[in-house]
């Protein structure tokens, strides 16, 4: 066992599959010599060539329009969005071409575009965003966000290996903040599609994902010592396709559901997630379906502003007692 | 502080809404407990509402003159002073001393619609905010089905329907009095006797369609009044419910005529009117007890065998038809009996009966025979298992014996008068009906001087 970060659980995941799979490679922006503007794929050159770790230029349509071209022609992809906020950039070549290359031209297109996303790092406007709900919205897309180091090593060797295009978002506050035992020498991967419990409990559930995860089991630690209130914590893991069967059970089991997102409040995944427990488990609820989101606007530098704006530990404190108490 | 709300009775187990004709307070009246705070009146009774709590009328949310569904919120009182916290059902946790749960006021869209419903769900009217008076939204009116949505939700709902309790009936610790999961999961713990067998009993208001069927040019079409719809689902369901079977003993009056015609007077002195049927109902009273099978009702896959004996005496009012309950009438003296027939009877047609009077009967008679019939087969008054029809009281030829030693047979000149009763076979058999009916008949024919 060795304790690696989130971060380094990620690069252990690509060089895995690298080392396995010849057909797999990266392109992006400074991916290469420079190693990433995060370092996840530091090194990558040395050991695999400038062949297979491709710098390119600064264009986000062109990175994601070669990586499906050859994923068409059989190679395995991993394409790097230096921030996912630019992947707005690519957002035609993803949902028009991509995400129906199998519908229309029964072409395969089994690529993986990943990038650092999410806030609490003073990065303003455009260094912070969460584009989930964007791409919800595409069917032909599969889309993930793992919270743990253990998710993040599992879930982009399947992403790797999945035969359709895949979006792997990871959030970069979590990259060297998350650290985890992970055994050395084990095949770790993450089934996609599957939500795991990240807490068991009885009273209420909050099902969350990515770094809001960490503030739910923060907040659900309080609300048990404070209030005696058990509350259980769902990690989504992959939120298309979306995992039902385990949103529905953790309502059948507590009866109360608050959602907490990053991601801005309106059309975000939360309402998603509502409307389908609304559809499948409606007598099951005993409190109306509450949701902890960022505010509608776009995050703020100044960091009271984005502290205000972004969701934390104490907001979900807040409304699961109101709705413990419901 | 604590503020109770008050709501439209139900009045009576069939009836859907009320029309509170007047308020007898104002708000800002104090009140005390059970003095009447309002009337109401419904398709079947009138009646003073009486306080639940005393204290002072705070809120009136249902005008005079409105029809409103039983169980709507119509007021609200308040009992003590120090109205003005905005009173959550629960304390706060120990934790936060501070702020009141309802989350954050400066955080409109993180945990958005969580404050409102705080202390003002949906379609609530801001009942306990300090200072306010009763705010405009919906006037106050709200359906049955609105109000229940703000006292449960859908798992309570769900849990109360597979275990056929009433939510209203379980004290709710949620906000606003909201049962919630806790409150309904120890209710039927604590009580699984009583909350088990209350299923089917009375017709789903509403359940029961009626085929259409084309009018012809020339025919008026005339919509049912409530009380017709009640009566009309009622009947329905009585048949579709119960295994109907019937009985025909003829009774020979003779002797109840004479001793009628010889109290007649004295009872009119004492304002009471002497009928047939008050006899009937004598005999009745007398003889349930002795066949508690007929004095019974069907629960689920068992039988209730009903403590009291309250005959309901059906009504035919212009109107539609009530059945008043004469309770407790195994207690009572034939002039006491005589007595309530004439009481509800005169109640039901000037509408004054309270919604008690028509509540809790236990067996049923119906008296057509004024209007002539030689008899008929009534409909079961569900939930009861058997009512008795009277047929016309008459002067017949019949063969009588001459007591022995003469033993001769001949026709005779005598009042009679046939007694119907349907009963529910899938609890009273035809012996136990028989032998209930013939126990009747015994005592009509030899009607004991002494007891009238």
């Amino acid at each position: 066992m060795a304790e690696v970060t989130f971060l380094e659980a990620l690069r252990q995941g690509l060089w895995e599959e690298m080392e396995r799979d010849d057909r797999v490679f990266i392109l992006g922006e400074d991916v290469g010599l420079y190693g990433g503007a995060f370092k996840v794929t530091e090194g990558f050159t040395k050991r695999f060539g400038e062949s297979r770790v491709i710098d390119t230029p600064i264009s986000e349509a062109a990175i994601v329009g070669a990586a499906a071209g050859a994923a068409h022609m059989g190679l395995r992809p991993v394409a790097e969005m230096q921030f996912i906020d630019f992947i707005s950039c690519a957002y035609d070549m993803l949902t028009n071409y991509v995400a129906t290359a199998r519908y229309r031209a029964g072409l395969s297109t089994p690529m993986v575009v990943r990038g650092p996303c999410g806030g609490y790092v003073r990065g303003g406007p455009f260094h912070s965003q969460n584009p989930e709900a964007a791409f919800l919205h595409t069917p032909g897309l599969k889309i993930v966000y793992p919270a743990t180091a253990r998710d993040a090593k599992g879930l982009i060797k399947s992403s790797i290996r999945d035969e359709d295009p895949v979006l792997y978002l990871e959030h970069k506050w979590l990259y060297r903040r998350i650290k985890e035992q992970l055994p050395e020498g084990e095949e770790i991967l993450t089934p996609i599609g599957q939500a795991r419990i990240a807490r068991e409990g009885k009273h209420l559930s909050i099902i969350s994902y990515g770094a809001t995860l960490w503030k739910s089991l923060e907040a659900a630690e309080q609300l048990e010592k404070a209030d005696g209130v058990s509350v259980e914590v769902l990690d989504l893991r992959t939120l298309l396709p979306m995992d039902d069967a385990a949103i529905v059970a953790t309502v059948k089991k507590t009866n109360k559901v608050l959602i907490v997102h990053e991601d801005t409040r309106t059309g975000g995944i939360a309402g998603e997630i509502a409307a389908r427990i609304n559809e499948q488990a409606f007598e099951w609820l005993d409190g109306p379906i509450m949701r902890v989101t960022a505010h509608d606007v776009p995050l703020p530098y100044a960091p009271t502003l984005e502290d205000f704006v972004l969701p934390q530990t104490d907001d979900i404190v807040k409304a699961a007692r109101w709705l413990a108490k419901y | 502080m604590a503020r109770v709300d008050v709501l439209m009775p139900q009045m009576g187990e069939s009836i859907a809404e009320g029309t509170l004709s007047k308020w007898l307070k104002k708000v800002g009246d104090p009140i005390k407990r059970d003095e009447p705070l309002f009337e109401i009146s419904t398709d079947k009774v009138d009646a003073e509402i009486p306080a639940p709590v005393a204290g002072v009328l705070a809120e009136i949310k249902v005008q005079e003159g409105q029809t409103v569904p039983v169980q709507t919120l119509v007021g609200v009182l308040e009992t003590e002073a120090g109205a003005a916290l905005p009173a959550p059902a629960k304390p706060e946790p120990p934790k936060t001393a501070a702020p009141p749960p309802p989350t954050p006021k400066a955080e409109p869209s993180k945990v958005a619609p969580a404050p409102p419903p705080a202390d003002r769900p949906p379609g609530r009217p801001a009942a306990q905010s300090s200072g306010r008076p009763a705010d405009g939204d919906g006037g106050g009116v709200q359906t049955a089905e609105q109000r229940l949505r703000t006292k449960s939700t859908p798992l309570v709902r769900k849990i109360a329907a597979e275990h056929s309790v009433d939510i209203s009936r379980i004290p709710g610790s949620g906000y606003a009095g909201r049962v919630t999961k806790q409150d309904i999961l120890g209710y039927i713990e604590r009580a699984p006797a009583q909350t088990a067998p209350r299923s089917p009993l009375p017709a789903p208001p509403g359940g029961v369609e009626h085929p259409s069927v084309d009018a012809w040019p020339g025919d008026r079409v005339e919509p049912w009044s409530k009380i017709r719809k009640i009566t009309a689902d009622h009947m329905v369901m009585s048949k579709r419910v119960s295994a109907h079977v019937a009985s025909f003993f003829e009774v020979d009056f003779t002797r109840v005529a004479q001793l009628r015609g010889k109290a007649k007077g004295s009872y009119n002195e004492r304002g009471v009117n002497l009928t047939f049927l008050a006899f009937i109902v004598k005999a009745c009273a007398e003889n349930l007890r002795k066949h508690p099978i007929v004095n019974a009702a069907v629960s689920g896959d068992g039988t209730i065998y009903r403590a009291d004996v309250n005959i309901g005496i059906a009504v035919a009012l212009d109107w539609g038809l009530i059945v008043p309950v004469i309770k407790h009438a195994d207690e009572l003296s034939l002039i006491g009996i005589a007595r309530a027939i004439n009481d509800l009877g005169e109640r039901a047609r000037t509408k004054k009966l309270l919604p008690d009077d028509i509540q809790r009967g236990t067996f049923t008679i119906t008296n057509p025979g004024g209007f002539g019939p030689f008899a008929g087969i009534p409909i079961i008054n569900q939930p009861q298992v058997a009512i008795l029809g009277v047929g016309a009281i008459e002067k017949r030829p019949k063969v009588v014996t001459v007591p022995p030693p003469d033993g001769t047979e001949s026709i005779a000149i005598r009042t009679m008068g046939m007694l119907t009763m349907s009963y529910d076979h899938r609890v009273v058999d035809g012996a136990d009906a028989d032998r209930f009916l013939a126990d009747v008949k015994q005592l009509l024919q030899e009607f004991p001087e002494g007891a009238v």
